[in-house]
């Protein structure tokens, strides 16, 4: 990856706080275009408070850009309209309202030839939202939801996706079909950025890993070096390696 | 009581109601996307009314500079929270909405006072001024501080109506005021004596109820909004400004407030100050809706409506007390029902 020319997310020596409490210290990271990124680490390591931080729903101390253009002024709302989105862990659907709408409303900043085009696509997609549509958000089984949650963040045709913890409470059936579709989203020009405690699905269709301990990034690289490394084997997988490997 | 006058305060009331129930919609809807409790509601409903009685009696209200005053507070706040990234078009969007639009609308105002204009143009010129002021109260007073406890955004709304209040006194002066109605025609079946302001007030409140039910069912503004009020995170999420949600629901809240003075105020002598109580029963419809529901709201506000004027014709001197003591056994009946929720926090 060359980082001058491909970079589409730049965050560099990010701290997040709150209050007193830093949450995360001196994080760098980057995203290429059209690469899937993982960050893997334990309950409380810090990788929900990162994803909300380069949203904007925390504020950060560093730097972070999308596609070179800095985004400390950006509001939110902003962000979301520079191609940068968020699937939260909570998914903050619009539970009272129905499917299709939740979905339109995903592409609120988006022209309404886009949005068309982004419903066949996520209908495509997520073949069970379409037989949903008419359904309030908030009936939806747990895995309906999250698709619901990615399809709306995809209607606002981002550039960068953040899925913060996709397989939460999922059953493994599930979790299998979300990350095939999240495998998928490359081919449509998609990033992803993916936070996740399933560490063994998410080094699976990533490009790159970070490992994340107590706030900070203690190992990245290619996702299948980080798979081998015996450590994280130890820690995240739940096996060890025979031998010594590493990075 | 013989059924003529039963009949004959069931219509008022629901006249009354009608009315409430307007300003109860508003309320609900403010406090649903913004979370302020609109307690200048009542101000919107004064402003409304002698506007366009001060129009119609061919002078230039007062409230028409405080537009344009509003609005060149609300071009510099605009400036100072902009201050780090002054786009040209962030500028001239600023420029158009804070200071042209109302300028426009002072001109309009100067030019018209004094001619013999029709009742539309100067409801319609009343409508645009206090939409105005809407608009500017919200930038003004509460988006600074949108993020801040219902608490907080309730004492901003009592300050705001005490300052509107004040302002009112100062525009329309100590007198009541009436405006001439929007249509002489009267007829009568049986007992019942229906007059064209009466049908204007069912007719204006029904076209609202369906207008408000159309634009929240299937226009994508009307679905922000109702996504701001659901869920405010995830509003922000897919590009939602609340910022822009709250100033629709203020831009609403305040024609919706100016319409019903228009629509009283050629049937009662409104005074600087009546709009606060009138504006209070609208409240106890929306409290008795428990701030979410818009139906129970609408249904409450007739019931008010309708108790008010069986209380004025029995014991005039109890009207207000009688009406507000509804409110009581609903609070009781809810805290029961309800769980304790804690304040949402964003």
């Amino acid at each position: 990856m060359n980082p001058d020319t491909r970079a589409l997310l730049t965050v560099s020596d990010a701290h997040v706080a709150y209050g007193k409490v830093e949450a995360v210290r001196a994080v760098s990271l980057e995203v290429a275009d059209n690469e899937i990124v993982t960050i893997i680490g334990a309950n409380g390591a810090g990788k929900t408070t990162l994803l909300n931080a380069i949203m904007g729903i925390l504020p950060l101390k560093g730097r972070a850009s999308l596609a070179g253009a800095d985004m400390a002024q950006l509001e939110i709302e902003d962000r979301v309209a520079a191609g940068l989105s968020l699937v939260p862990e909570h998914r903050e659907l619009f539970s009272a309202m129905n499917v299709e709408d939740n979905l339109q409303l995903g592409a609120f900043r988006v022209a309404k030839a886009a949005a068309a085009a982004a419903f066949e696509r996520v209908y495509a997609l997520f073949p069970r939202l379409k037989e949903r549509r008419r359904q309030l958000a908030g009936t939806l089984s747990g895995g309906e939801q999250q698709m619901l949650a990615m399809g709306r963040a995809l209607m606002g045709a981002p550039r960068l996706l953040m899925l913060d913890e996709p397989s939460l409470g999922l059953a493994p059936i599930i979790v299998a079909d979300i990350f095939r579709t999240i495998g998928e989203l490359r081919a449509g020009g998609v990033s992803v950025l993916l936070v996740e405690q399933n560490a063994q699905a998410a080094l699976q269709i990533a490009d790159r890993a970070y490992v994340m301990e107590l706030g900070e990034f203690i190992l990245n690289g290619p996702a299948k070096e980080i798979a081998g490394n015996d450590r994280v084997a130890a820690s995240y997988l739940g096996f060890t390696h025979e031998g010594a490997s590493g990075i | 009581m013989n059924t003529t006058i039963m009949l004959f305060l069931v219509q008022d009331g629901i006249t009354n109601g009608a009315i409430y129930a307007l300003l109860g919609l508003a309320l609900v809807l403010v406090f649903a996307v913004t979370r302020v409790i609109l307690i200048p509601q009542g101000e919107f409903v004064t402003y409304g009314a002698l506007t366009y009685a001060t129009l119609s009696a061919g002078q230039v209200p007062g409230s028409a500079r405080l537009a344009v005053a509003m609005g060149v507070v609300a071009f510099g706040l605009d400036m100072f929270a902009g201050r780090r990234s002054l786009h040209l078009r962030l500028v001239g969007r600023a420029l158009a909405v804070d200071i042209i639009l109302p300028s426009i609308i002072f001109a309009l105002t100067l030019w018209l006072a004094g001619r013999q204009t029709p009742i539309a143009i100067n409801i319609a010129l009343s409508l645009l001024i206090v939409a105005a002021i809407g608009l500017f109260l919200y930038r003004i007073a509460f988006q600074p501080i949108a993020h801040t406890s219902v608490l907080v955004l309730l004492i901003a709304s009592v300050g705001c109506h005490l300052a509107l209040q004040g302002f009112g006194l100062v525009f329309f002066g100590a007198e009541g005021q009436r405006g001439p109605p929007l249509s002489d025609a009267a007829f009568t079946v049986g007992a019942l004596r229906f007059s064209g302001q009466s049908i204007a007030v069912y007719a204006i409140t029904a076209a609202f109820i369906v207008g408000l039910w159309l634009f929240f069912g299937f226009t994508l503004y009307g679905k922000a909004l109702r996504a701001t009020a659901v869920n405010r995170l995830g509003a922000r999420l897919v590009g939602i400004r609340t910022t822009l949600s709250g100033q629709i629901a203020f831009l609403l809240a305040s024609v919706i407030g100016a319409i019903s003075g228009i629509l009283i105020v050629p049937i009662t002598t409104l005074y600087y100050d009546t709009g606060f109580l009138i504006g209070l029963k609208g409240f106890v419809a929306a409290i008795i809706g428990g701030l979410v529901s818009y139906p129970l709201t609408a249904v409450a506000a007739l019931v008010v409506g309708i108790v008010e004027a069986f209380s004025s014709f029995y014991a005039s001197n109890f009207k207000e007390v009688i009406v507000f003591f509804l409110i009581l056994p609903v609070l009781v009946l809810r805290s029961l029902a309800a769980p304790a929720v804690e304040e949402e926090k964003d």
